[in-house]
This record gives C-alpha cells, structure tokens and sequence, in this order.
C-alpha cells in the first residue's frame, strides 16, 4: 500500500474529518490522560492532517487514550479526536503479532474485585 | 408495566447488587423489568472504526428483540447503556453499517434503529417520575452525597443526549428525590481512568483519587455511580478516601426494600 493509501485508510477508519480542525487545543486542554499522552490529542489531528503516519502508529498515547470522549465533547468544530486516536490503534493492532496485551501477563494483575467490564474494554481496545 | 432489560456481563457476576437492587426497586415502583432471552456481551466499549460490524452485533441483537418486545430496552450499566445507544444511532443514521449489520443478522425484517433505548435513570425520572419516588421513600436518606457521573453516561451528547454533559443534574435531582443532600463537585463528570490499568496502573489511579478527593473536598460523605468499571475504579484505585455505591443500592435503602 502506499503511503499515500495508509493516510487515506486512516481518514476513512477515523470517520472524522480532520481539516475542520482550526487548532484551538481545546481538546488537548480537556483531555484527562493529558501527561501521559506521547503525542497529544490536537497532535493527532494535526498530524493526521500532515500526513505524518509513521510517527502516529509508533506513538506510545494510543495506550494511555481513556476513551472518555472529553476531546470530542469539547471540539467546537465537530471533529473527533478520540476516533483518529482510536484509527491509529485499530490500525497498529490488526496487524499479525500486534495485539497491546498478552492473555499470560493479565492474572498476576487482577485482583478479586475487578469487574468483566474492564477485561472485556481493554480486550477490546488493545486486541483484535 | 413491562419493559424488556439489557443487564450485561458485569451485573451476573461482579455487580450483582447493581442488577438486584434495581429489580426490587423497579418492582416497588411499579415497572416490571423482563431480561430479555439470549442476550450477550455488549463488548463493553463503542467501536469507533467505521468498519466496526460485528463488535456491535450483540447490541443490534438485543435491540431487535427488544423491537419486538414493547419497543423499549432498558439499560442500567453506563457501558452498555453508551455501546447500544450509540450502535442503536448507527443502525438509524448509518446506511452503510445498518446494511452490513443486516447483512450478517438476517432478520426477519431489517433493524432500522426502531426501539428507544431508556437508562435505568431516565425510566426513574420519565416513567416513574422523581415526584413519585419521593412520596414511596420510607427512609429518607439523610446524607450528603456525590453524584459520580464519568464519560460514559454523558459522551458524546449529540447521541447520547442524557443531560447537560457539562453540568448534568439528573442524579442530583434523583438524591433529592430520596432524602439526600446533593453535593456537586467539579470532577463528577471526569473520567476515572477506565481499562487502562492493565496497560497504565498508576492513571486509574491518579484520575480516582483526584474524584474522590473533589468530592470530598466539596462534603460529601458518600459517592454513587452507574457503572461498575467506576465503582471499581474509585473503591480499589481510590485509596478508600469516600464510600462508593451503586444509586441504586441508595434507592434501595430509601425505599426500605432489602436484597
């Protein structure tokens, strides 16, 4: 595929249209995993827009993204920040071999309390 | 009357008193909650590729039967309630996933988005009324008490449209309605840090503890919340600063009924 293929690939999963943005940072200002966030959500759309992929898809953020669509609340333009964070992880973690957490590494951090909802969002954010 | 019901994974097993209480209590108000028949995981988190299909398989499945069944379903985790309104939203304005998702169903009839789907909340505050709830409550909760709303509830609002995301009241009014004492705090509608422990541990615990601190820092003495994910979040990763509890187990009380 060319590159040119993968950025389209990456507007078309995102669903959102990223030249709306007028870069305001709202999004970013909002964003609760904000510290954590190797490129920040403004970043995403921003980057996205430019076309600079390959540094998106070796981001360490998409891990730390809570998914709590504070940045998409929050854009006054309409655009979904979240759902480009959420295109670069769906795009790292269908590839063969990729998946962000290893069925052997969850029992020694599950306690007794914790709920099957988190199991099964984290299953699904990270693996495919 | 009858209404068809969507418990979810979580509610048989770790959040059993969320699913319970809610029962009792729907009884003593008048609403008879009907499990639909062969329900399955909802997948617990909205898919927001556009070539998500069969993620959201199982929410358009409960939904059709639903359709069928009174033509409303009623949700009462926050998860669910976000992953089938906001797939019941795709199969009304999405022609492309409506087709591929009747596509792999092979209905009877296609599934357009028909049934209407209710919070447990909205059924207290619609069906039943907060003025109702409040003439049945037979021990007035005297507390003052932190409404935990997250993202899920809320986000996003275009779909969504359960309250002002931003200043949301629907919870408060409910703590009025049972004799309690509202306390509105600034990080009531933050995330809590969600499923990201098993990636990240310390962010759940940073984003509960700063909840739990608001809400404390603003009076209140107890916490409720919707979602077991934020129970959790808030009681393990929130370093015991307030109690948390599921609204309903606080409906329950108030209406003097016992599990």
């Amino acid at each position: 595929m060319t590159k040119t293929e993968r950025i389209e690939n990456l507007n078309r999963l995102s669903g959102t249209d990223v030249r709306k943005c007028m870069k305001c940072g709202k999004c970013s200002g909002r964003c609760p995993a904000f510290k954590e966030m190797d490129i920040k959500p403004h970043q995403f759309v921003s980057m996205l827009g430019q076309g600079k992929i390959d540094e998106l898809l070796a981001c360490n953020a998409i891990w730390n993204c809570l998914s709590c669509m504070a940045c998409v609340e929050r854009c006054p333009r309409g655009v979904a920040p979240a759902a480009v964070v959420e295109a670069v992880r769906d795009t790292v973690v269908r590839a063969q071999g990729a998946n962000g957490i290893k069925a052997e590494d969850i029992p020694p951090i599950v306690d007794e309390y914790i709920p099957q909802q988190l199991l099964v969002s984290a299953y699904r954010k990270y693996n495919k | 009357m009858k209404i068809s019901y969507y418990p979810g994974c979580t509610l048989k097993t770790k959040a059993k008193e969320l699913d319970v209480t809610a029962r009792l209590c729907a009884t003593a108000l008048g609403v008879e909650m009907e499990e639909i028949e062969n329900w399955q995981c909802c997948g617990a988190v909205y898919p927001t590729g556009t070539d998500e299909i069969a993620t959201k398989l199982s929410a358009v499945r409960a939904l059709d039967y639903a359709k069928h069944h009174g033509g409303k379903l009623l949700t009462l985790c926050s998860a669910c309630h976000n992953v089938i309104k906001r797939t019941n939203e795709d199969m009304k304005a999405d022609g492309d996933i409506c087709f591929r998702a009747n596509n792999y169903l092979k209905l009877d009839a296609p599934y357009k988005g028909e049934t209407e789907v209710l919070h447990y909340l909205e059924m207290l505050k619609n069906v039943v009324g907060f003025d109702n709830i409040k003439k049945a409550v037979v021990n007035p909760i005297n507390r003052k008490v932190g409404a935990y709303y997250g993202c899920l509830l809320l986000r996003p609002s275009g779909v969504m449209a359960f309250d002002n995301p931003e200043n949301p009241t629907i919870i408060e009014d409910f703590i009025k309605a049972i004799g309690g004492t509202p306390v509105t705090y600034p990080f009531r509608n933050e995330c809590c840090g969600a499923y990201v422990s098993l990636k990240n541990a310390e962010l759940p615990k940073q984003k509960s503890r700063k909840v739990l601190t608001s809400a404390k820092e603003k009076g209140a003495e107890e916490v409720i919340t919707a979602c077991p994910l934020c129970l959790y979040n808030l009681q393990v990763n929130g370093d015991n600063i307030l109690p948390v509890k599921y609204f309903t187990e606080l409906l329950a009380e108030a209406l003097g009924v016992k599990a």
